[in-house]
């Protein structure tokens, strides 16, 4: 009897979670009529901004699993001094305030900063530009890539590699023939979080670049000019896109039959 | 062929502090110790897994000290196994040749022959998962042996298989060190592992070689307490010695040679000692009435430990020995024992 009260509460509080996520993005999505959402779906401002967020937030991704990927192997292989602070350091974008990750990379990008100096005298824009986007979203979504490779990379036993070195292979023949192999996975689902927090990335964005539109600052544009009416069905466009994006890397990462 | 000067490894969490050990070339040796004395420590500090923090490794001569793992030509076999578990066993087999020069025709009659030799031909076509645990262990040697290692380490590789699968690696292991030529070293927990297969041994424990010899020497002729206790003389006392006899508190034990220390140990092996209702009549010079305090069933045998004087003996006897004996705790019995069986050190 204990036991079934207690699967009760379990099932009761999945109920609640579901429900109250759900609900609001239910409404929002069954909200909008047909010619709206057609009419959405023709507007090309709609579609450039969904496809800006889309292709800088798969950019962010790109550039984590580059830069990640050894700094994620490092955290899961080596104990270190600080290693703490380290990770601590990682999950700093995290917790900031998104319009203050905005002005604290406005303040190295600026003019007044050597960093910004440089770049200007590069011809790098940040202020304003699809450059400074993506630099926003790769600062936001990072973590959460290098979090979900880590462990991805502690998963994996440390022997594997040691046979694979004492039968002859170089660190780096280890890891791209043994460790990436299984660790693509991970890879694969870091990068879907890494993205998935930069389409959603707001506060940050709109400090650095207003324009060109990202679809989250052309749905408060909206939203804000138009009401609620017209910023429904940009919404429920980007929702749609990105579940059925996010849904088909999920289903690739999954394993075989095989590996199960 | 392993010649281990003066090693220390100072890992988080472990220490090994001046390991000396030389291995012959061809030899079976066996590193012994309860978990937790450093021996995979040692094996991985040979291999290069682990940073040294003095001493010298030498392999066939050569100063290995200080070169990555894949520069020492030394393999390596898991208890776990470790086959990579996206590559089919052929895959697993044949990574080695991905980093060694060898000619393809060499490789392919190298391939056949352990293919052979461990039984493997069935199963090259398998992904490591679902494959028995003796299976598994047959692959990682056969992987190891691909790139003709000068030598061969062990860790426990017996301990994860099932009592079935044991004895028939065990003899593959013996089938394959002679018919390769390769030295092994093993790691092992298990005194009877290194009796079946070794020729020689070492013991650690808590990071240090606490005895090397012939596996029958440490057997029979331990140095330590902790050796004695290791290799399952149970019995163990501090005794004072008086020319051909111990004593121990008011208990005098018969040697049958002189001892010169004035002090020291004495061991006897549990299944050396013969319990008894009456004493027995015969030339056994060791004999002490005493009370059975304990009988501990071990499955196949009883321990009997048994106090005479103020110290407790321990006894190994059969199941039918103990009903034919009537033995209860609390009761009074014989233990008898030779002077041959009894060591000192």
């Amino acid at each position: 009897m204990k036991k079934e009260i207690f699967l009760w509460t379990t099932i009761f509080s999945g109920l609640v979670v579901m429900t109250f996520i759900l609900l609001p993005l239910i409404h929002m999505v069954a909200s909008p009529s047909w010619e709206n959402l057609k009419a959405a779906f023709g507007d090309r401002d709609v579609i450039k901004s969904i496809w800006l967020s889309i292709y800088t937030a798969g950019l962010a991704a790109i550039i984590s699993f580059i830069v990640g990927t050894p700094f994620a192997y490092l955290l899961a292989r080596k104990a270190f001094w600080g290693k703490r602070f380290v990770e601590s350091i990682v999950d700093l974008p995290i917790v900031i305030p998104h319009p203050v990750v905005g002005i604290a990379l406005l303040g190295v990008a600026g003019k007044n900063h050597w960093i910004g100096q440089i770049l200007y005298e590069l011809g790098i824009r940040i202020m304003g530009s699809v450059t400074g986007i993506v630099t926003v979203l790769t600062f936001v979504g990072m973590p959460f890539y290098i979090n979900t490779v880590k462990d991805g990379f502690e998963s994996i036993s440390p022997r594997l590699e040691n046979v694979s070195r004492s039968l002859g292979a170089s660190m780096f023949s280890t890891f791209f023939r043994i460790t990436f192999p299984l660790a693509w996975r991970s890879m694969v689902v870091g990068m879907i979080m890494c993205c998935a927090r930069a389409i959603s990335e707001f506060g940050a964005v709109v400090i650095i670049a207003y324009h060109p539109m990202i679809a989250p600052v052309l749905i408060y544009e909206r939203f804000e000019a138009y009401g609620l009416k017209y910023s429904q069905p940009v919404a429920v466009l980007l929702i749609l896109i990105c579940l059925a994006l996010f849904l088909f890397l999920r289903i690739l990462s999954m394993p075989g039959k095989k590996e199960v | 062929m392993i010649k281990i000067e003066n090693l220390c490894v100072d890992f988080p969490g472990f220490c090994l502090e001046n390991v000396n050990l030389a291995v012959a070339k061809e030899e079976y040796f066996v590193l012994l110790g309860p978990t937790g004395a450093g021996k995979t420590v040692l094996l991985e500090a040979i291999v290069g897994l682990i940073p040294t923090k003095g001493g010298k490794i030498l392999i066939g001569g050569r100063d290995v000290t200080g070169l990555p793992p894949e520069k020492r030509g030394i393999g390596i076999v898991y208890q776990d196994y470790c086959l990579f578990p996206h590559l089919t066993v052929l895959k697993n087999i044949k990574y080695g040749l991905h980093f060694h020069k060898i000619d393809e025709t060499e490789a392919q009659n190298r391939l056949d022959e352990i293919l052979d030799q461990l039984n493997l031909r069935s199963l090259v076509k398998r992904l490591p998962v679902n494959l028995s645990g003796g299976e598994l262990q047959r692959i990682a040697l056969a992987r190891a042996l691909m790139v003709n290692p000068s030598v061969l380490l062990l860790d426990e590789p017996l301990s994860a298989l099932d009592p079935n699968f044991r004895g028939e690696i065990q003899s593959e292991l013996k089938k394959l060190h002679q018919n390769t030529g390769i030295t092994f070293l093993m790691v092992t927990h298990d005194f009877s592992e290194a009796l079946s297969l070794a020729s020689r041994a070492a013991v650690m424990n808590q990071g240090k070689i606490e005895q090397i010899g012939e596996v029958s020497e440490i057997f029979q002729r331990p140095s330590s307490p902790f050796v004695a206790n290791f290799v399952g003389m149970k019995n163990i006392f501090f005794v004072n010695f008086r020319r051909t006899r111990a004593l121990l508190d008011n208990l005098e034990l018969e040697l049958g040679r002189e001892i010169k220390n004035s002090r020291g140990y004495l061991a006897i092996r549990p299944e050396d000692i013969v319990v008894s209702k009456e004493k027995l009549s015969s030339s056994i010079r060791n004999s002490f009435q005493g009370i059975v305090a304990k009988i501990l069933n071990q499955g196949f045998y009883y321990e009997i430990h048994l106090k005479a004087g103020n110290s407790v003996f321990k006894a190994l006897i059969t199941k039918g020995a103990l009903f034919e004996l009537d033995l209860k705790e609390g009761g009074c019995a014989f233990i008898s024992f030779k002077s041959t069986a009894i060591h000192t050190f």
